[in-house]
């Protein structure tokens, strides 16, 4: 009986990143996938990337996508970690949502409005039928002829309940610098600025999963769907040299205000609260997630009873992070032999003790 | 590696993170929260020990990684390799060669030395998390030094089996002030983090804290008097170097029970080996 | 009137446009039991808290005498100081057990968590003194390592006593500490109180809806109503002469019942 202690690591190491790169390129009589295809056919992935990725960039994300064979956490977690090691050069303005150039703006709260209804590319009235048209390849898409583009403002729907003092101020200030979860560790209690940078960035499974437990018991706030809007804002920031702004780019964004039913407290009457969604790229999933969250949060701060996962602000900013999550997760796979050998030798010998125990229990019965 | 600073981490945040160090080292066991950096290896696989031992390598540092002891497990290979290739440092397997030791799990049997530097992995840095899971609960526990709960749970373990079952990542009190997580590492290696030579430095990535056992600092896992701490250990030798005093695994030979006992310390037993073999042949 | 053990005086609080407390002043001398007395939203829960330091005042002032004889101003205390006489000097009896014991852990480390907080370190003392506590508290010293939720009311109120009582606190306040227990299960508590209490010769301040808790315990009686004092003095005389019409209200309703 010869042992030899496990050695070739190296190897093994070497060996499985040969194989999950031809895993990787997958069928070779199949053409290879371009990054421009992935950023310009998978735009909701390339967006779900960007987002919990942290960093707003399709070429990137379509290259993370790509690399990582479609696997969205690990492709986000790529883009997460090439951001980490980018200088930050500067700050820029705060995004002017209400700028935005619209490509889908709707509101569930009032018929029609200001702005109108723009229902945009939306997936929400299709039949969800495979269409086996686009299995054949080349698929021909005839362009859209291009509107002009309206130039009827669109004020918010939270704006139109504020004249009328029936919806809380925004609450927030801007005069104040937001907290840098980027820079700073998350601490408790933690402030809402942090808080949503934390969702924003959050698991879209699990923004869904809590938003929709509040929808059925678990913290409800009667949420409405003020308006979701999408579409692309201008990015701002302001040279030290020049001191005023210029944009150096638009971003899509999606936005949601959710409008909450509120009973009133003893220091506030009766109005409506806000839930607030915003994510980079398009996906009103994440932002309505987000949006029912945020509400949940502020339960405390509204004097409501804060009993339910979604109102726990420690239990969802601990959890939402699905890079943290993933890797804490997936290092149970790591070696614990040490830890494990020492969980050997107790239970031996609470094991002994016990067996002990009963022989002697057992010889004092026999005896008498 | 081209494309890279030093050390993969740039040097605005390896001074972030000296300056979190160093107030680790002035408030020995505190945590103290540092602004942790996303790391090319995943969260739980030991980025705060990588965003540690980046921010404090130098040129001419020479770095050991184990797993478990051993410095031939994938991850240690990973995490060695990810270091080599973006300082370009000298690299060692042997503890007394090492000026850094970036561990997971395991302490060197080969006593440290103070001009060395041992930096843990540390997956939860709260001693308090599984008693209490408020973090801002547990920071005012902190704060006042409010540590009875801890007390409770040693107290129901005897109650409950006759001793105390913690058999790894013991609680610890440093420097008579600060209950301490010392990481997943067995309660065997415990007494050797007491006063020892070489400076202590704890990186927890995910959660996002540093803390530090400075060199020569009391260390003191929490007992009772009349239930003091113990240590285990399995009983055997090891079965390649004889080794009666080193931590050991145990490798399952075959599907009868049959058992090998070796050292965890893949380093420390090749050394016994070939002094072994060195005395043979002398012979 | 330097002997005090806890003195306040003009406390005011206020919830929005309520008073909760409108110009108390009360006085608590060593190993006296103070009741205080009054219907729900009296003020009298809000006023134990904030002679616990638990809440703080809109105006007034809290002192508390220690063994040195030295006065603390309870709400200037800094945080620690105040936590470390929660955990030794004094007590606090919840009406609802569940509130102040761990449910998780076992009834001897429950009565054990106070002592360990202030240092005891000897696990076979540590136990002594448990079993000795379930036994003052009528618990069958084979309950120790029974977990809470195993226990009855009656017993959970009890448990929660001992762990109380385990450092030998000078003081200790009660809310409502026989709230929520059928009546035979409270004769037996307010006589194992007042033994207890007796023999320890600790104060206590407790509060209370229930007149007949109060004449069975309290060396002397506050009136409470709508945040203020309508009347004060030794138990007997009150309750046997009450002055004030809302304390005869009171009376005449336990008479009724």
């Amino acid at each position: 009986m010869a042992y030899v202690a496990v050695k070739g690591g190296e190897r093994a190491i070497d060996a499985a990143h040969d194989w999950l790169a031809r895993a990787r390129r997958g069928d070779r009589s199949l053409p290879e996938i371009g990054t421009a295809q992935i950023a310009s056919q998978l735009g909701r992935a390339v967006d779900r990337v960007m987002a919990e990725g942290s960093c707003y960039d399709p070429d990137l994300a379509a290259l993370a996508i790509k690399q990582a064979q479609g696997d969205l956490i690990e492709a986000a977690f790529l883009l997460r970690a090439y951001r980490t090691t980018l200088p930050r050069f500067a700050h820029s303005e705060p995004v002017e949502t209400d700028a935005m150039l619209l490509r889908r703006r709707i509101s569930a709260i009032y018929k029609d409005l200001p702005g109108g209804q723009v229902l945009g590319p939306t997936y929400d009235y299709t039949h969800r039928l495979l269409d086996f048209a686009l299995a054949a390849e080349s698929l021909e898409v005839t362009p859209l002829p291009l509107a002009a583009a309206s130039s009827e403002d669109t004020p918010r729907v939270t704006a139109l309940l504020d004249q009328e003092g029936l919806i809380e101020p925004s609450g927030v200030s801007t005069e104040a610098e937001p907290g840098d979860l980027t820079r700073d560790a998350l601490a408790f209690p933690a402030e809402r600025d942090v808080r949503l940078q934390s969702l924003a960035r959050g698991d879209e499974g699990f923004l869904l999963a809590l938003g929709y437990s509040t929808q059925r018991g678990y913290g409800n706030n009667h949420p409405f769907v003020g308006e979701i809007r999408v579409g692309e804002v201008a990015v701002e920031l302001v040279p030290p040299e020049l001191g005023f702004p210029i944009t150096i780019g638009t971003i899509t964004l999606t936005e949601c205000e959710m409008v909450n039913q509120f009973s009133g407290s003893k220091t506030e009457p009766p109005q409506f609260t806000r839930g607030y969604g915003l994510c980079f790229g398009h996906s009103e999933r994440r932002a309505m997630g987000m949006a029912l969250v945020d509400r949940a949060m502020r339960a405390e701060e509204l004097g409501e009873n804060a009993t339910a996962p979604a109102q726990d602000i420690e239990f969802v900013l601990s959890h939402c992070d699905n890079i943290e999550a993933t890797g804490f997760v997936e290092h149970l796979k790591l070696p614990h032999y040490v830890d494990f050998q020492s969980e050997l030798e107790t239970i031996r010998r609470m094991r002994a003790t016990a067996t002990a125990a009963t022989a002697a229990t057992v010889a004092t019965e026999t005896e008498a | 590696m081209s494309g890279y600073n030093f050390a993969y981490l740039d040097e605005q945040t390896k001074r972030m993170i000296r300056r979190a160090i160093l107030k680790a080292v002035a408030i020995p066991g505190h945590q103290v929260p540092f602004g942790g950096r996303e790391m090319p290896l995943p969260y739980g696989w030991g980025t705060g020990g990588i965003q540690v031992t980046a921010a404090i390598l130098g040129p001419s540092d020479v770095l050991k990684v184990i797993d478990q002891g051993a410095d031939d497990t994938t991850n240690a290979v990973s995490i060695r390799r990810f270091f080599a290739r973006t300082a370009g440092i000298e690299t060692t397997t042997h503890t007394a060669d090492a000026s850094v030791i970036q561990t997971r799990h395991r302490i060197p049997e080969t006593p440290l030395r103070a001009d060395q530097i041992i930096v843990y992995q540390v997956p939860l840095p709260e001693p308090l998390a599984k008693l209490e899971q408020s973090r801002a609960e547990t920071r005012q526990m902190h704060a006042l030094a409010e540590y009875g709960l801890m007390h409770v749970k040693l107290y129901e373990d005897i109650a409950r089996y006759g001793h105390i079952s913690i058999s790894y990542d013991y609680p610890v009190m440093v420097n008579g002030r600060y209950l301490m997580s010392p990481s997943p590492i067995p309660a065997f290696d415990t007494p050797k983090m007491h006063r020892m030579a070489a400076l202590q430095l704890f990186g927890a990535g995910r959660e996002k804290r540093i803390y530090a056992i400075p060199p020569h600092t009391d260390v003191k896992p929490l007992d009772f008097d009349d239930h003091p701490f113990r240590l285990t250990r399995a009983p055997q030798a090891c079965g390649l170097c004889g080794a009666r005093d080193s931590y050991l695994d145990e490798v399952v030979m075959d599907d009868r029970g049959g058992r090998l006992f070796v050292c965890s310390d893949t380093d420390y037993c090749a050394g016994r080996q070939s002094m072994r073999q060195d005395e043979d042949a002398a012979a | 009137m330097s002997e005090h053990l806890l003195s306040a005086t003009g406390l005011h609080l206020s919830f929005g446009a309520i008073w909760a407390l409108d110009g108390v002043d009360a006085t608590l001398w060593p190993g006296e039991i103070l009741a205080v007395v009054g219907e729900s939203g009296s003020g009298k829960t809000t006023l134990l808290h904030v002679l616990s330091g638990r809440s703080a005042p809109d105006a007034g002032l809290v002192a508390y005498r220690d063994t040195e004889g030295v006065a603390h101003n309870v709400h200037a205390m800094p945080a620690p100081q105040l936590r470390a006489l929660h955990r030794s000097d004094w007590g606090f009896v919840h009406q609802n057990p569940r509130d102040a014991l761990r449910m998780e852990v076992s009834a001897g480390g429950n009565v054990g968590e106070r002592l360990m907080a202030q240092g005891a370190r000897h696990y076979g003392v540590i136990r002594e003194s448990a079993i000795d506590w379930l036994r003052q508290v009528e618990i069958s010293p084979s309950r120790i390592d029974d977990m809470p939720h195993t226990f009855s009311g009656g017993m959970l109120q009890r448990l929660q006593i001992a762990r109380t009582l385990a450092t030998h606190p000078r003081l200790v306040f009660m809310d409502e500490p026989t709230g929520g227990l059928d009546v035979s299960v409270q004769a037996r508590l307010l006589d194992l109180i007042r033994t207890l209490v007796a023999r320890l010769g600790i104060a206590v301040v407790l509060v209370t809806h229930d007149i007949a808790v109060a004449r069975l315990l309290a060396d002397r009686i506050l009136v409470m109503r709508h945040g203020r004092v309508v009347e004060g003095g030794l138990t007997d005389q009150v309750l046997d002469d009450p002055q004030h019409p809302y304390t005869q209200l009171l009376v005449s309703s336990v008479l009724q019942a």
